[in-house]
């Protein structure tokens, strides 16, 4: 073995310009692969992450997937019953004390209950449609991010008596209000309260910003006329993965429907993975194009050295170790290849890693997001080692196929 | 004893759109001890023969023995193990490995075979070529050797794993009369040691003449197989 490795190598060596040029090629592919596979996830992860962050983990709404049984369908079973009034069923979770209860003995992480009412905003002469989130401060901090996005007050000075709201800040400015004014809140029950401001937040989405009103989860049913009414129960995981498993179990306890942040943004990570295969066919691309010229140079070395081969074979050598020296030649030049492509593929990693954007709105400096992943580097390397042995192959079968009584014949 | 190798009846013919016959029904059998040489005329077949009976080439019609065993059915990698171990090869041009020493050509039959430790490969590489008068070029390059020094490295790598044949092709065809004489009288002593048969494809009527026995080709029959009784009865004295 290590005779043929050492044959492999003279062959190489007297081709060296050529086997510069594909080792070359193998290093392009593979660091660029590498390179291109970082700055993705990178930009895949952290999109992930915000996400994650941004929006609950499981939300849980009043809705159900399929029509609501109504009671009368629900007591006489089979029977098909046509022309029934609906009942006026007033919408929310039903017995939500129970429901969340249930839910905290089993969930893996925080969970807030809130009240969702639409509802008008007037100060002074203007009115904005807005959407009011009835919430626990404790439990809703541990649950959404909007903590971080508070930019006056805060949410726990919604608790301490008195009705008191905390608003996006272009609602605010929509409204011509700021803190410590009281903005007059109608839900579309037709109850109205005046709610004092005592807290401003900026999520940087505008639709949030614009319409977002966070109130006492006692003063969202107030408005809604409606004593311990929840509709909207938002679960943070420990774990952003066990989402659609604790999603399915909250659906089937409750027979509400759950929805994990999988399946709310299924489109976008749908065409992550889309993103994903184009990328892996690029590279695989690249990988071919430079197996080309490992097959190249091993096709000429095989024609250059038909007559050691030949005598190899007269010595006692068998078909198996000439094909072996080839293909060892090709895993060399893929070897070598791979090992600097990772080389520059880290390279490149690191130096996208230290670009800066800076966007005018945001005054903050924002990185190119990379990843660092082995199983990058393991992939193109390893890719690149297949594709080089492979091109190694094909020349080499063939090399040892011939009969090495043509060769010396003509030699002689 | 059985032969060393053995021909029966061996023909081949190349499958060409007009098929070339390269040997026809050749008998022939080599017993340990014999230095035989093959003559014949130009494209007689002498080539082609010892390809046969080395086991690079396969008859289209009858068999070649090796040791008394018949070949025919072996697969190409045991074919290829009774070359590593039972014969030698000697062409007419060394086709030595350009990249290696003259020890390192030598070594490679012996590291294929992997019987040896590195030392000992190393070891007996040396002693083979001080023996063929090499000592000094051990660590050149063939390149930098003169013809009969090639062809005496040659002939030191058909040596390495010491088989019982060696089957040379026209191996001072190339050589001038000096490095001939070296190289013959290199084969002469190695059909001189017990068992180890040289069959030697040549031109050279005198130094067929000088032979145990010649085998005499045209267009692919053996015509004459004549032994030389004198030094066939001098060996026998020896062994
Ligand atoms: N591949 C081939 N195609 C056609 N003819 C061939 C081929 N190989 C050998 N021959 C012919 O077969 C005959 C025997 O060749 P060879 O064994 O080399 O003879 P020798 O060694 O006695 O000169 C020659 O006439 C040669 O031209
Ligand atoms: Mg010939």
């Amino acid at each position: 073995m290590r005779l043929l490795l050492e044959i492999a190598l003279t062959h190489i060596r007297g081709r060296a310009r050529q086997t510069v040029v594909s080792v070359a090629g193998v290093t392009l592919g593979v660091g660029f692969a590498i390179g291109m596979a970082a700055l993705m996830q990178g930009s895949q992860d952290e999109f992930v992450t915000t996400l994650i962050d941004a929006m609950p983990h499981v939300q849980i709404t009043d809705e159900t997937r399929t029509p609501r049984t109504q009671p009368a369908e629900r007591i006489y079973g089979a029977v098909e019953i046509h022309g029934l009034k609906p009942r006026d069923d007033p919408r929310g979770i039903l017995n939500p004390v129970e429901a969340m209860t249930g839910l905290r003995s089993w969930v893996p992480g925080a969970i807030s209950a809130g009240l969702r009412v639409s509802g008008v905003a007037r100060y002074g002469g203007t009115d904005r449609g807005v959407s009011i989130l009835g919430i626990e401060p404790a439990d809703e901090l541990q649950v959404s991010k909007v903590a971080e996005d508070i930019i006056a007050g805060g949410l726990s000075d919604l608790v301490g008596g008195g009705f008191a709201a905390v608003i996006g800040d272009s609602l605010a400015e929509r409204l011509g209000a700021g803190m410590g004014d009281s903005i007059r809140l109608s839900a579309s029950t037709g109850v109205a309260r005046n709610f004092k401001i005592v807290g401003l937040f900026h999520t940087g989405v505008v639709a949030t910003d614009e319409t977002l009103v966070y109130v006492r989860l006692k003063s969202a049913q107030v408005l809604a006329g409606r004593q311990n009414a929840v509709n909207d129960i938002r679960i943070r995981l420990g774990d952003p993965d066990a989402a659609p498993a604790v999603a399915a179990r909250a659906e089937e306890l409750l027979g509400l429907k759950a929805v994990s942040w999988q399946e709310a943004n299924e489109s976008i990570l749908e065409a992550f993975a889309v993103r994903n295969i184009i990328m892996y066919t690029v590279v695989a691309a690249i990988l071919v194009v430079a197996g080309f010229g490992i097959f190249n140079i091993v096709s000429i070395i095989t024609h250059e050295k038909a007559r050691d081969i030949a005598i190899l074979k007269s010595i006692g050598f068998r078909e198996r170790d000439v094909r072996i020296v080839f293909m060892a030649e090709g895993a060399v030049m893929g070897g070598l290849g791979g090992a600097l492509g990772a080389l520059l593929g880290a390279a490149l990693t690191a130096y996208m890693g230290t670009i800066e954007f800076e966007f005018r709105e945001a005054t903050e400096v924002t990185h190119l997001p990379v990843t660092w992943n082995w199983i990058h580097y393991a992939i193109a390397a390893s890719l690149a080692l297949v594709t080089a042995a492979l091109a190694g192959y094909l020349p080499a079968r063939k090399a040892a196929q011939g009969n090495p009584v043509d060769i010396i014949r003509g030699a002689t | 004893m059985a032969p060393l190798v053995e021909a029966r009846g061996v023909t081949r013919v190349l499958p060409l759109t007009v098929p070339v016959t390269l040997v026809e029904g050749v008998d022939l059998a080599i017993g340990p001890g014999e230095l035989v040489a093959i003559t014949g005329p130009s494209g007689s077949g002498k080539s082609s023969l010892l390809y046969l009976l080395g086991l690079l080439d396969s008859p289209t019609e009858g068999e070649v023995l090796i040791d008394g065993a018949p070949t025919h059915a072996m697969s190409t990698d045991q074919r290829a193990a009774l070359r590593l171990e039972r014969i030698g090869f000697v062409f007419q041009f060394h086709f030595l490995l350009p990249e290696f020493s003259v020890l390192g050509n030598v070594a490679i039959p012996m590291r294929r075979l992997g019987r040896l430790a590195p030392g000992d490969i190393e070891a007996r590489a040396a002693s083979i070529l001080t023996r063929l008068g090499l000592g000094d070029h051990m660590h050149k390059r063939p390149d930098q050797l003169s013809g009969g020094q090639r062809q005496r490295v040659a002939v030191a790598r058909a040596l390495a794993n010491d088989p019982p044949l060696i089957l040379a092709d026209e191996p001072t065809g190339s050589l001038d009369s000096a490095a001939s004489e070296q190289v013959f009288e290199i084969l002469a002593g190695i059909a001189g040691q017990a068992g180890k048969s040289v069959v030697a494809v040549t031109h050279d009527i005198d130094m067929a003449e000088r032979m145990d026995r010649r085998v005499h080709l045209v267009d692919g029959r053996i015509v004459s197989d004549e032994r030389r009784s004198t030094r066939s009865e001098g060996k026998e004295a020896r062994t």
